[in-house]
């Protein structure tokens, strides 16, 4: 045999090995094919031995012909191997697909009661103003909720609230009329009041006070007899009634949006004085009754042990309920109490 | 209230369209319900005269009515009333007339007859309420008039307002007049009566006397003699009408538009069924009895207030209504007038206890104005003179008791700013209350106030500088924002309520609300003790009882849902309960800011119901929610140990307990402090409310949770050299808690000189007859790792060995091969 002859023996022997790897359809047979060429038993390795009979010269270009055909058909079983293998991932990624819109409307998070997200938004923007969240008990005495608030015993204006008595006959030292359901927060002031005096802590004070009351009524789609307020209590010294139209004012483009205005009107409630009414501009340009405010009765600071000569300031309050109706557009509060996961479920 | 805008003009050139009027009444603090035009809508209608009424060929019904309406023309009108009779004079709407109510009159045909316009009644053209038949008009008008003419019929605007209660003046037209004409800055005068005196004294006929100066501050009669009792000119029905009272006759209507008019209540007593013309009043006896006006019998208390006669009978309630036997009637031919002023505790009292609400009972318990009742008077008798064509005599019969005295107010302009946020002078302050009737006199810097008699509400200077601060206008109060010290933040306790819902939420339980009123039985129930308390006047029985347990209402909750075909429901509450709490006696309750809370036992739980689910559900949520807010690690327990953290200071304590699955329930304690349950709802009680599912329960109380130390967990480093892990599985008796081992196993090697593990997982429970009734296999899995090396197997076997013989020893356990 001729040296060409050995040369063009190696190199069609690449040929056929490199199209038959090309060829090979999984990675088992590609596994035989590397082993058929590139084995110790291979054609290559007999041709190698092959060269222990030859000149240095012949041995020199033989060995160099024979290096490129292992190269080639290396690279042939690295290509292919590589084309299987991501062929193979394709194929796994193809089956493992989801229509993930199956999915959908599956969740299941709670939901928190929409009186409830209503009242922590408003805590959140008097915080931002500024203002504490004080507390009160449901179950009060006649005199934190009536008397300390100007409301002595008898004070005709007594019947605006309808009251829910306890009946104490079972309890000792209590007289008949003497614990009720609070009618509204206004009690938190007086408590608010007392105890930055007794622990020194205040005034000033700035605390808005939500929860819940009660009143002796019958529930129907815009009553309930259990309802939601909150009440907002500044006690500082020069307190005018500027400083409640400015606070009002900043809470309600706060709460409902900068292009909202709200207004003061006069009113009468017995533990403010002056007294007012504040409404907040709707988009159709009427005016929505929000609650009611005014500067705190000389007789409710006295009642809460401050100086009126000293101390001055103001409240104001409203329903929490309402706004969540009005917010979600609800059309009878008795779903606020009925518990129905179908209406819970909504916010 | 009602006011009509022509009236209030009977007292100010009030000026302004009837909208700006309104904002103005509003600005002032008369909270506008309606504006209503009436008298509008009558263009078109004329007076006609009926020449024919037919009967309809083709319908019952339907009378075919000829009238003429002034041209002597005959026009066919199709009417369904059939109360006119030929020459009648009667409303006609002609073609082409819209109605008050927005209906346009148009030539048509019922059952093939021509009606050429309509025939009207009163409430069709909204000049009264009746609508029985067509309105027939006095004889002495002319076919053709418009209707508005020949009436003397007005466009008027009516405004109805809320008073309010502090402002028994805004309850007369006079009273409003006066404060709109002061804010317009137009001059207010009150008409003086034009009245003529004739006849004999009136007291030769009659005397008063008051006997109880308490009750009755002022009483003044008057005399009218020559009465003849008849229907109220029209103008006066109508004012009435659009006041919202009710046209009687004559004498009753001129009492009622005095009142209305002036705010004085008063009352008209047939004078000679009146024994000798004597009233005299007192406070009742007790158990006296009176037929008052509506022909009812009243039992009186010596808390109301009545009017006798010469034989101390009663004869009329004070202030609230008067009585049956000296009313009004057809022969009535003099009229006793009574004006007065009543103590507005007692009148308050009174209509509240027979729950009897009158026009008059309204302004009394709200305080007439003390000096009015002269003026009053004059005026009954200035409109009784025209429209009954009465006699007054001469001489006003009176009595004097307890009067409010006049208030004076020291005001000083420096506080007025203060207290308003304004810069007025004081000069300016007085010009804005002067006009409403507060007479101010320089003193010093200061103002000396004294209130009108009509404003019982002002007593103090703040009360007055509400008033300059309404006639300033609150709109003109500059808005400053006052700046707190404080910064705004949430307490501890608030941010961890809100920490436990986030965490409920995230876990998808939704947040009820229900009634904390409960039904009687609804505890009993619910297998809890019936120890509620009570309401003492509950508007219904289901609502008397307050609530002791969370339990109820979120088993009612899961009920309804279920009934609904919603099972499964995730609910919580995070609301107040209630209990007998007062022990012992308190002093001083009133004031004890402590007493409502300690008598009413109420403090603040947090309850989850799953329903659907059983107990084990519950105890995850315990811990989720005992972690969210710092509670389940013991305070200060953080020095490092795994033992240490991991034996949280939250436990369970298997415990019987009330509503609960006696086998499926116990306590939760944070340290010794029981702070909550967890189980399971007892069967009995699901199956007495309907409920087919189990539900597991949690509840919490925060009032005491609150009040264990939160604690800060302080990082402990995390170990880079392997692990080993051991399976141990011990048999013991049934009773003994999985937690119990696991606590041991925490602790026991470190105890003994040995590695401690850093995981002790129970993966296994296992039970069968093979290891004994009542004995149970518990699997867990320990991890050792140390935080400076790899472990060698003798350091895990040394532990292995000292946790294995502290769990045997601990809990007469077996450790199974």
């Amino acid at each position: 045999m001729s040296n060409g002859a050995h040369h063009s023996t190696a190199a069609a022997l690449a040929d056929v090995g490199v199209e038959r790897i090309a060829g090979a359809d999984d990675v088992e047979a590609l596994r035989g094919l590397e082993a058929e060429y590139l084995g110790k038993r291979s054609e290559l390795g007999a041709l190698k031995s092959a060269m222990r009979d030859m000149d240095p010269d012949e041995r020199r270009s033989f060995g160099a012909a024979l290096n490129e055909a292992r190269e080639r058909l290396v690279a042939a079983v690295e290509q292919r191997r590589s084309a299987l293998e991501s062929a193979a991932r394709a194929d796994r990624l193809a089956g493992e697909r989801l229509d993930l819109t199956e999915s959908l409307g599956a969740a299941q998070v709670g939901h928190a009661h929409v009186v409830t997200q209503t009242w922590e938004r408003l805590e959140d923007v008097f915080c931002g103003m500024g203002f504490r969240v004080a507390d009160g008990p449901e179950v009060e005495t006649d005199w934190f909720n009536f008397e300390a608030l100007n409301l002595p015993p008898a004070h005709p204006a007594r019947s605006l609230w309808d009251t829910l008595y306890l009946d104490t006959s079972g309890l000792s030292g209590v007289h008949e009329g003497e614990l009720l359901l609070r009618t509204h927060t206004s009690p938190v002031q007086v408590r608010t009041m007392l105890q930055a005096v007794r622990t020194g802590e205040g005034p000033p004070i700035y605390v808005v006070c939500p929860g819940r009351v009660y009143r002796r009524d019958t529930a129907d789609a815009t009553h309930l007899p259990v309802f939601h307020q909150i009440e907002g209590l500044v006690i500082d010294r020069g307190i005018s009634m500027g400083h409640l139209a400015g606070t009002i004012e900043e809470f309600t483009k706060a709460y409902f949006g900068e292009q909202m205005t709200s207004r003061l009107r006069p009113s009468y409630f017995p533990f403010t004085e002056p007294s007012a009414e504040f409404d907040i501009s709707t988009p159709d340009g009427s005016w929505l009754e929000l609650g009611g405010c005014g500067m705190v009765h000389p007789n409710v600071l006295r009642a809460g042990g401050l100086d009126p000569e000293e101390w001055s300031g103001f409240a104001f309050g409203f329903g929490i309920d309402r706004l969540a109706k009005v917010r979600h557009a609800v059309e009878d509060l008795r779903e606020f109490v009925t518990n129905d996961i179908r209406f819970l479920s909504q916010f | 209230m009602k006011v009509l805008l022509s009236w209030l003009r009977e007292f100010a050139p009030i000026e302004g369209d009837p909208d700006q009027i309104a904002a103005q009444l509003t600005e002032l603090g008369m909270e506008l319900e309606s504006v209503a035009t009436v008298g509008a809508g009558l263009d078109g209608i004329v007076v006609a005269r009926v020449l024919e009424v037919r009967a309809h060929p083709d319908a019952d019904r339907i009378r075919l009515v000829d009238v003429d309406t002034g041209d002597g023309e005959a026009l066919q009108i199709c009417c369904g009333a059939s109360n006119m009779v030929a020459g009648d004079l009667v409303p006609l709407a002609t073609i082409g007339t819209v109605m008050p109510n927005g209906m346009e009159i148009a030539r048509r045909k019922m059952r093939g007859q021509d009606s050429s316009g309509m025939l009207c009644s009163a409430r069709e053209m909204e000049l009264g309420d009746d609508h029985e038949g067509i309105l027939v008009l006095p004889t002495d008008l002319q076919p053709g008039t418009p209707l508005t003419e020949a009436l003397g019929v007005h466009t008027d605007v009516v405004y109805e307002f809320d008073a309010l209660p502090n402002r028994p003046d805004t309850l007369s037209v006079m009273g409003v007049a006066r404060d709109l004409a002061a804010h317009q800055r137009v001059p207010f005068a009150v008409p003086a009566p034009q009245v003529v005196e004739s006849g004999d004294e009136a007291a030769q006929r009659c005397s008063v006397q008051i006997r109880s100066a308490d009750l009755c501050g002022h009483f003044l009669a008057r005399v009218l003699s020559g009465v003849q009792l008849g229907p109220s000119p029209r103008w006066m029905a109508q004012r009435l009408l659009a006041a919202g009272m009710r046209p009687i006759n004559n004498v009753v209507d001129v009492s009622n538009y005095v009142m209305l008019e002036l705010g004085q209540p008063n009352h008209t007593y047939d004078l000679s069924r009146v024994p000798d013309g004597v009233l005299a009043t007192r406070w009742a006896h007790p158990g006296e009895t009176l037929v008052t006006l509506d022909g009812v019998e009243r039992t009186l208390e010596p808390t109301d207030g009545v009017i006798v006669d010469a034989e101390d009978r009663a004869i009329g309630l004070a202030g609230v209504m008067g009585g049956a036997s000296t009313e009004i009637s057809e022969s009535t031919t003099e009229v006793l007038l009574e004006t007065a002023w009543w103590n507005p505790e007692a009148i308050a009292a009174t209509s509240a206890r027979l729950n009897l609400h009158s026009e008059a009972s309204l302004r009394f318990k709200r305080g007439v104005d003390p000096e009015v009742a002269p003026l009053a008077a004059q005026r009954v008798a200035e409109l009784l003179a025209a429209t009954a064509g009465t006699t007054l005599h001469p001489g006003a019969p009176q009595d004097r008791g307890d009067l409010p005295a006049p208030v004076t107010v020291r005001v000083r302009p420096d506080r007025v700013n203060a207290v308003l946020g304004t810069t007025l002078g004081r000069d300016e302050m007085a010009g804005l209350i002067e006009p409403i009737g507060y007479h101010c006199e320089p003193a010093d810097a200061d103002l000396l106030v004294t209130v009108p008699s009509w404003r019982p509400d002002s007593a103090i200077e703040v009360d007055v500088i509400e008033e300059i601060g309404r006639h300033h206008g609150f709109s003109r109060i500059a808005p400053s924002v006052p700046r707190s010290p404080h910064t705004g933040e949430l307490s501890a306790a608030q941010h961890d309520r809100r920490r436990l819902r986030q965490v409920l939420l995230g876990i998808g339980v939704t947040e009820a609300m229900p009634m904390p009123f409960l039904a009687p039985g609804d505890l009993e129930r619910c297998g809890l003790p019936a120890d509620g308390l009570v309401l003492a006047n509950p508007l219904a029985a289901e609502e008397s009882v307050l609530r002791t347990s969370l339990l109820p209402g979120l088993l009612k909750a899961v009920a309804y849902n279920e009934s609904h075909r919603m099972s499964g429901v995730a609910l919580f509450e995070l609301g107040r309960v209630f209990g007998l709490g007062g022990q012992g006696v308190l002093t001083d309750v009133a004031e004890s800011e402590a007493a409502g809370r300690v008598l009413s036992g109420e403090s603040e739980h947090l309850a989850v119901v799953l329903a659907g689910q059983e107990a084990p559900a519950a105890v995850a949520v315990v811990e989720h929610l005992l972690r969210a807010v710092g509670r389940w690690y013991a305070p200060g327990s953080s020095d490092g140990s795994v033992a240490a953290a991991e034996c949280g200071a939250a436990t369970l304590q298997a415990a019987p307990l009330s509503g609960l699955h006696p086998g499926r329930s116990a306590l939760v304690l944070v340290g010794d402090v029981v702070v909550g349950q967890v189980g399971e709802v007892s069967p009995d009680v699901l199956d007495d409310h309907g409920i087919a599912e189990r539900v597991a329960w949690v509840q919490l109380d925060l009032s005491t949770l609150f009040e264990v130390p939160a604690s800060v967990p302080r990082a402990r480093p995390v170990s880079r050299f392997p692990s080993s892990d051991i399976d141990l599985a011990f048999v013991v008796d049934e009773h003994v808690p999985a937690d119990a081992l696991r606590r041991t196993m925490l602790g026991a090697a470190g105890a003994a000189g040995a590695v401690e593990p850093v995981l002790v997982e129970l993966f296994d429970v296992f039970r069968s007859a093979q290891l004994g009734e009542a004995r149970k296999s518990l699997a867990f899995r320990l991890r050792f790792q140390q935080l400076d090396r790899t472990l060698t197997d003798a350091e895990v076997a040394d532990a292995r060995t000292a946790i294995v013989a502290a769990v045997e020893a601990q809990h007469a356990a077996t450790l199974r091969a």
